[in-house]
C-alpha cells in the first residue's frame, strides 16, 4: 500500500494550460457579463415602473447568458484539446508606473463549468423568484440585484487576472449585501448585510496583499504571468501567497475563521440563499484555490494549511448544523460543511483540485434545489423557519418533498445519486499520502460523512416526516405554485444524475489540463477503496438511523430541550460571535469612542490653546482695528510687504 | 491656439465673472447671479477641456501650456504658469466640481438676495486662485495663490456656514496661516540656495540644486509642515473636521475634495522635486504619519455621530493614502497617490453634497436623527449608497483603481507599509455600512412633513460625479496617460528607481523592455 503521490511527483504537475486567441462563440464571452449587467441597470434606473417589466426582463437576460455560455461550451466541446483554453482581451484597464492591468477573459473547462453552473442554477432561482417575490413591493430592485449578482459572478471566474478577478470578487460581495439587507426596514436584517460585508472585507484585505505580493514577485497579476512564474520563485513566496489567497477564500466561503457571516446571511430572501449563500458565490474561494492550482503546488505547506482549514469547517458546520432549529441556518450550516469538504479537497493537491470542483458542481444542484424546498416550505407556513413547528408536510407538499427528499439523499451521499459520486471521491483522495495526514483528513472527511448523514435527515424528517404535526394553529400549508416547483423538479434531476452523467462523461479528465497539467494519475490510498466505501456507507447509514429514531420515531418536542455543553455550544455557533466581539468589534468601538473624546481634548486641546491665545489677542487688535477678518488681511498684507522688502535690501 | 495663454484665461474668466457677478444689484429679481454664475463655471469647464485636449502626454517637458513673464524681476519673481499631467487632472477635476458645487447652491439660501449673490461670487473668485495655485511654476507665484486661496474660503465659511461657523473660520485660518508663514520663511530661504537673479523663484530654476544637507532638511520641513496642515496629516487634522461641519456642503467640497488637495499636490511639486535627498530622509517618518492618519481618521470616522464631520474624516484617512503613495517613491503607488487626488475629490464632493440634500430635508447633521430614509427617499439613498461605495474604493468605482495602486506600490516599497496601509479597507467598510445602516435602515421615519426624493436639479448636480465613478472605474486610461510620466519625471528627479520584480517571468521582463 504505498502511495504513489509524493511531494515530488507534485512539482512535475505545475505546466499551464496554453491558451488560445478566442474564437468563435468564445469571442462573444464579454456578453455573458454585459448581458445581465445591462439589466441590472436598467432596472435599478427604471424606477418603480421596473416592479413591472423588471421580473421579465432580469430573466431574460439570466437565461440569454445561459444560452451564450451553453454556446460556447457546445463549440468548446467541439474543439481540440490544446485549443479549448481560449483568451479575449477587453481594454487596458489601468496601469500605475509598471504595474499594467488588462480586462480580459479566460475561457477554459474550468471557467466554463462555472459559468454553466452560475447561469443555469442562477436562471432556475430567477424563475422561481417569479413565484417567491410576486407579492413583494420591491421586487424590481430584487431582481436587479439578482441580475447584478450573476454579472459579478461571471466576471469572477471569467476573469484572466487576479484583479479582475477581484472586481468580480468585490462585485459579488456588494450584490450578496444588497440582497441579505433587501428587507432594510428590519434592523437585524440590515446588521447582517453589514456583518456579511465587513468580514468579507477582511478576506478581500488578504487578496489585496496577495496581489501585491504577487506583482513584487512577478511583475503583474494575470494568471498567465503568476501562474508561469511560479516555478521559478522561491517557495517562502509563494507560501505566502498562497496563504493570503486562502485568506480571501475563507472569507468569501465562511471558512474557519471567518465563517460567523454565513448564518446571519439567512436573512435574505430564499431565492438569494439558494443561489448566492449555498450555490454559487460561497464556492467561489475554492474556485480561487483551484484556479491557483500553479501556485499550491509549490507550496505544500499553504496546501496543508487550506486542508486543516477545510477539515476544521467541515467538522464546524457539521456540529452547528445538527443543533440548529432554523431550517435555514441549518442548511447554511450544511453548506459550511460541504465546503469544507471541497477546501480540503483543493488543498490535496493533484489529487483533489477535480474532485474539489465535481463536488462544487453536484452541490450547487442539490443544495440549491433544497434552499428553494425550503423556501417552498415557508412560503406555505407563513414564513416561519423553526423545524420544531414542521413535521409531516410530506402529505400537503408533495412536489417539495420528493424534490427535497432527492436532495437529501445526494447529500448523504447515497449510493448512485450527485453527491455520492462526487463526495466518495474527496473522501479517498483524503486517504491518499504519506505519513499522519491521510489518516487524519480520511478519517475526519468520513466522519463528516456519517455526521451529514444525521443533520440532514433529522432536518428531512423533522419537517416532512414524524410522529406529528407540530403546526402552529394560523399555518394552512399549500404546496407552492409552478413557477416555484418546477426549478425544484429540474435541480431535483441534477440532485439525481449529475454525479452519474458528469461521471460517465469523464468530467474530471476533461478539467484535468486546468489543474493538473492534463493528466490524472490514480494514486493508491492508505485504505482500500471497498473498504473505505463500505466504511462510509455505514456510517451514513448509521446517521440516518440515528435521526430517524430520533426525529421520525420518537416526538420531537416544540420547545427545544436544553441539550449536551456540545448542542448548546453549537446553536450558538461556538460562540463565534461572541469572540468576535470581544476581540475584534468591541476593542474597535471603544477606541473609536475614546478617540473622539481624545481628539478633541488632547490632538485638538494643544491648537486651540495656542488657538485661545491668538483669539485673546484679536480681541485686544479688534479694539483697535475693526474686526477679525480685516485684520488677518492686513497682517498679510504687512508680511508680504515685509518679505518684498527684506528682499530688495538684501539684493 | 499654440500661443493661447490657456490657463491665464481659465484663471481670468472666474475672476472677470466673480467682479461681475458682484457688482449685479442685489435687489435684482430673478437672481441673475445664479445663471450667470453657472454659466462662467461653465465656460471655464470648457476652456480646461480645451487646455487638456492641448497636452500632449510623454512629452519631454516637465511643464505644458507653460506662460512666462517678468513680474516683479527685482526680486526674481515671475509670472509662470505650465501643467504637468498632475497638476492639469487637478485643474479639471476643479472646472468640473465648481458648476456641479454652484447647482447645488441653487436653492440654498431661499430668499436670494446679496447673500446668495456673494457666496456665488466668492465661489468664482477661489476658483481663479485655485487655477492659479495649481499653475504657478514659480515658487513665490505659488506662496501668493496658496495665501490668497484663504481669503474666499476664510468668508465662505465665517459668512455662510452653519452652527459654529466664526470659531471654525478663525481655526481654519490660523492653522493655514501657521503652516504658510513656516512656508515663507522657506520659499524665502530656498530662492537664496538657488541662482537667484529676476527668474530666480521658477521652478525649473530651484530643481536639483545642491545645498547643504541640513539647509535642505530645513526647507524642506517648511514647506513639508505647511503641506501636512493643508492636507491635512495626523497630528496637524483637527481643523478640518470643525471647518467642514460648519460650512454649507458646497463650500466643504471645494475645501476638501479640492483646496486640501494643494497640500499632497505640493508635496510632489516642491517638496520631491527641490528638496529630493530631505525627502529620502524624511520617508520613514512621513510614512508612519501617513499610516496613522489612514487609521486614525477611520477610526474617528467611525466614532462619529455628525454626518459631515464623519465625511472629513473619511478623508482624512484617504490623505493618508495620498501621502503614503507620495512617500513611498514608486512610480506605481505615485500614480495611485495622483489619481487618488482626483477621485477623492469627485467622490467627496458626492457625499458632501448629499449629505447636504438629506440635511436640507431633515434640518440636522446628526447621524442619529436618521433612520429608515431609505423608504421614503429611495432615490437619494441610492446615490448615496453609491458614494459611499466609491468612499470605500469598491472596485468599478474611481477610488479603488487608485487606492489599489498606493497598497501596491506601497508594498513594493516597504512590505510592512502595505499591509498596514491596507487596514483602510476593512475600517472603510465599517464607517460606510455603518453610516448607511444609521441613516438608511430600519422602520419608516415619522416626520412631520413628507420628504420629497431627490428632484432634477439634485440628479444633474449628482450625474456627473457618479458618471466619474465609472470612467475613472472602468476606464482610468485618459487620466493615467498624463499622470504617469508626470509621476515618473519626478521620481527621476528624486533619483529613485522602482524595485524590480524578484522573480519576473519572461512575459514581464518582456513587457519591460517594450
Amino acid at each position: 500500500m504505498t502511495p504513489v503521490y509524493t511531494l515530488a511527483a507534485a512539482q512535475v504537475v505545475t505546466e499551464v494550460q496554453p491558451t488560445v486567441d478566442a474564437s468563435g462563440a468564445a469571442s462573444w464571452a464579454w456578453l455573458l457579463v454585459a448581458l445581465p449587467l445591462l439589466g441590472a441597470a436598467i432596472i435599478l434606473l427604471g424606477g418603480r415602473s421596473a416592479n413591472r417589466w423588471g421580473p421579465t426582463l432580469a430573466n431574460v437576460m439570466s437565461w440569454g447568458a445561459f444560452g451564450l455560455g451553453a454556446a460556447i461550451l457546445i463549440e468548446m466541446l467541439g474543439r481540440a484539446g490544446d485549443e479549448r483554453a481560449q483568451s479575449l482581451h477587453l481594454w487596458q484597464w489601468f496601469t500605475g508606473g509598471s504595474f499594467e492591468v488588462n480586462a480580459g477573459m479566460l475561457v477554459d473547462q474550468l471557467s466554463i463549468s462555472f459559468v454553466m453552473l452560475v447561469t443555469f442554477v442562477g436562471s432556475l432561482i430567477h424563475v422561481y423568484s417569479l413565484g417567491y417575490m410576486e407579492h413583494d413591493p420591491d421586487k424590481g430592485r430584487f431582481f436587479g440585484y439578482l441580475n447584478l449578482f450573476i454579472a459579478a459572478m461571471l466576471t469572477l471566474v471569467l476573469a484572466d487576472s487576479y484583479v479582475l478577478l477581484f472586481l468580480g470578487w468585490e462585485g459579488v460581495g456588494l450584490a450578496s449585501y444588497l440582497l441579505i439587507g433587501f428587507w432594510y426596514q428590519r434592523s437585524d436584517y440590515a446588521s447582517a448585510a453589514n456583518k456579511a460585508f465587513i468580514v468579507n472585507r477582511v478576506g478581500d484585505m488578504a487578496l489585496a496583499i496577495g496581489i501585491a505580493m504577487m506583482f513584487v514577485t512577478f511583475g503583474s497579476a494575470d494568471y498567465s504571468t503568476v501562474h508561469g512564474g511560479a516555478a521559478g520563485a522561491p517557495e517562502w513566496a509563494l507560501t505566502a501567497i498562497g496563504l493570503l489567497l486562502l485568506g480571501a477564500a475563507c472569507g468569501k466561503s465562511a471558512q474557519f475563521p471567518l465563517q460567523s457571516w454565513l448564518g446571519d446571511a439567512m436573512a435574505g430572501p430564499t431565492p438569494v440563499s439558494a443561489l448566492i449563500h449555498a450555490a454559487t458565490m460561497v464556492t467561489a474561494g475554492v474556485y480561487l484555490i483551484v484556479r491557483s492550482n500553479a501556485i499550491f503546488d509549490l507550496a505544500p505547506t499553504a496546501r496543508l494549511v487550506v486542508t486543516i482549514v477545510g477539515a476544521i469547517t467541515l467538522l464546524l458546520g457539521a456540529f452547528i448544523g445538527m443543533a440548529k432549529d432554523d431550517i435555514k441556518k441549518a442548511l447554511a450550516a450544511s453548506t459550511m460543511s460541504q465546503i469544507g469538504y471541497m477546501m480540503l479537497a483543493a488543498g490535496l493537491g493533484p489529487v483533489g483540485y477535480v474532485f474539489a470542483i465535481f463536488h462544487l458542481l453536484t452541490h450547487g444542484f442539490f443544495k440549491a434545489g433544497m434552499f428553494l424546498g425550503a423556501g417552498s416550505v415557508m412560503h406555505a407556513m407563513n414564513d416561519q423557519v423553526n423545524m420544531r413547528r414542521f413535521g409531516r408536510l410530506s402529505g400537503v407538499l408533495k412536489h417539495t418533498w420528493w424534490t427535497f427528499g432527492l436532495g437529501w439523499l445526494a447529500i448523504i451521499g447515497f449510493p448512485g445519486l450527485s453527491g455520492w459520486w462526487s463526495k466518495d471521491k474527496i473522501i479517498e483522495a483524503a486517504f491518499v499520502g504519506e505519513g499522519w495526514q491521510p489518516w487524519v483528513f480520511g478519517l475526519v472527511t468520513m466522519l463528516g460523512a456519517g455526521l451529514t448523514a444525521f443533520y440532514m435527515s433529522r432536518l428531512f424528517f423533522m419537517t416532512f416526516h414524524g410522529s406529528g404535526k407540530r403546526w402552529t394553529e394560523d399555518v394552512h400549508p399549500h404546496e407552492s405554485p409552478l413557477v416555484m416547483t418546477v426549478p425544484m423538479m429540474i435541480l431535483a434531476v441534477g440532485s439525481l444524475a449529475l454525479g452519474a452523467i458528469l461521471t460517465a462523461v469523464k468530467f474530471p479528465e476533461w478539467l484535468a489540463p486546468v489543474t493538473n497539467g492534463g493528466h490524472l494519475e490514480h494514486h493508491e490510498p492508505v485504505l482500500a477503496i471497498p473498504a473505505i466505501q463500505i466504511l462510509t456507507f455505514v456510517l451514513m447509514a448509521a446517521g440516518v438511523f440515528v435521526a430517524w429514531r430520533l426525529y421520525w420515531k420518537a416526538d420531537v418536542p416544540v420547545v427545544a430541550p436544553e441539550g449536551s455543553a456540545l448542542t448548546q455550544a453549537a446553536r450558538t455557533d461556538f460562540y463565534q460571535d461572541d469572540v468576535n466581539e470581544a476581540v475584534f468589534v468591541g476593542p474597535l468601538m471603544t477606541t473609536a469612542t475614546g478617540l473622539v473624546e481624545a481628539d478633541d481634548q488632547i490632538v485638538d486641546g494643544g491648537a486651540r490653546n495656542l488657538g485661545d491665545g491668538v483669539a485673546g489677542l484679536s480681541r485686544v487688535l479688534r479694539r483697535a482695528q475693526t474686526g477679525f477678518v480685516r485684520s488677518y488681511a492686513l497682517t498679510m498684507l504687512a508680511g508680504v510687504v515685509a518679505v518684498l522688502g527684506a528682499l530688495w535690501v538684501m539684493n | 491656439m499654440e500661443n493661447f495663454p490657456w490657463l491665464t484665461v481659465l484663471m481670468v474668466v472666474p475672476l472677470i465673472g466673480a467682479i461681475v457677478v458682484a457688482l449685479l444689484p442685489s435687489g435684482s429679481s430673478g437672481r441673475p447671479w445664479r445663471p450667470v454664475a453657472l454659466g462662467v463655471s461653465l465656460v471655464a469647464l470648457l476652456i480646461s477641456i480645451g487646455a487638456a485636449l492641448q497636452f500632449t502626454s510623454g512629452s519631454a517637458d516637465q511643464f505644458q501650456l507653460v506662460e512666462k513673464h517678468q513680474w516683479i524681476p527685482q526680486f526674481g519673481v515671475s509670472y509662470a504658469l505650465g501643467v504637468d499631467g498632475i497638476a492639469l487632472s487637478l485643474i479639471v477635476m476643479s472646472a468640473i466640481l465648481v458648476p456641479v458645487c454652484l447647482l447645488a447652491m441653487w436653492d440654498e439660501f431661499p430668499g436670494g438676495g446679496g447673500r446668495e449673490k456673494n457666496y456665488f461670487a466668492l465661489t468664482l473668485l477661489l476658483e481663479a486662485f485655485i487655477v492659479g495655485v495649481f499653475a504657478a511654476t514659480d515658487v513665490f507665484l505659488f506662496y501668493v495663490f496658496f495665501e490668497a486661496m484663504l481669503i474666499p474660503v476664510y468668508f465662505l465659511i465665517g459668512w455662510f456656514g452653519g452652527e459654529g461657523r466664526q470659531k471654525a473660520a478663525l481655526k481654519f485660518l490660523l492653522f493655514s496661516l501657521a503652516g504658510g508663514l513656516v512656508m515663507l520663511a522657506a520659499v524665502i530661504g530656498v530662492y537664496f540656495q538657488g541662482p537667484q537673479g529676476g527668474e530666480g523663484f521658477l521652478v525649473e530654476n530651484l530643481t536639483g540644486l545642491s545645498m547643504g544637507q541640513n539647509t535642505e532638511r530645513l526647507l524642506f520641513l517648511g514647506f513639508f509642515i505647511a503641506f501636512a496642515v493643508k492636507a491635512p496629516m495626523w497630528p496637524v487634522h483637527t481643523w478640518l473636521p470643525d471647518a467642514a461641519a460648519a460650512s454649507r456642503p458646497a463650500t466643504a467640497t471645494l475645501l476638501v475634495g479640492v483646496l486640501d488637495k494643494v497640500g499632497t499636490f505640493g508635496m510632489i511639486r516642491f517638496c520631491l522635486q527641490l528638496f529630493p535627498n530631505a525627502s529620502q530622509w524624511a520617508t520613514p517618518v512621513v510614512i508612519v504619519l501617513a499610516i496613522i492618519s489612514i487609521v486614525y481618521g477611520a477610526v474617528l470616522a467611525i466614532g462619529q455621530d455628525d454626518l459631515m464631520r464623519l465625511i472629513a474624516y473619511t478623508s482624512i484617512s484617504h490623505f493618508g493614502f495620498i501621502v503614503l503613495g507620495i512617500f513611498v517613491m514608486t512610480s506605481t503607488a505615485g500614480a495611485g497617490a495622483s489619481l487618488y487626488m482626483v477621485n477623492h475629490g469627485f467622490g467627496t464632493a458626492a457625499l458632501f453634497l448629499i449629505a447636504g440634500m438629506l440635511i436640507a430635508r431633515r434640518g440636522s447633521t446628526k447621524i442619529s436623527d436618521y433612520g429608515g430614509w431609505q423608504k421614503i427617499a429611495p432615490g437619494l439613498a441610492g446615490v448615496f449608497l453609491l458614494s459611499g461605495l466609491a468612499g470605500l474604493a469598491l472596485p468599478g468605482l474611481g477610488s479603488f483603481v487608485s487606492e489599489f495602486l498606493v497598497i501596491v506600490g506601497s508594498f513594493q516599497h516597504s512590505k510592512w507599509a502595505g499591509a498596514f496601509a491596507v487596514t483602510g479597507m476593512v475600517l472603510a467598510a465599517t464607517y460606510i455600512m455603518w453610516l448607511y445602516k444609521r441613516m438608511m435602515t430600519g422602520p419608516t421615519p415619522e416626520l412631520a412633513t413628507p420628504v420629497r426624493d431627490i428632484t432634477i436639479r439634485e440628479k444633474v448636480v449628482v450625474a456627473p460625479l457618479i458618471a466619474a465613478f465609472l470612467v475613472l472605474g472602468f476606464f482610468p486610461k485618459p487620466v493615467l496617460d498624463v499622470i504617469n510620466p508626470a509621476v515618473q519625471q519626478t521620481l527621476q528627479i528624486v533619483g529613485v528607481s522602482d524595485p524590480q520584480p524578484t522573480h519576473p517571468t519572461a512575459a514581464t521582463t518582456g513587457s519591460n523592455n517594450r
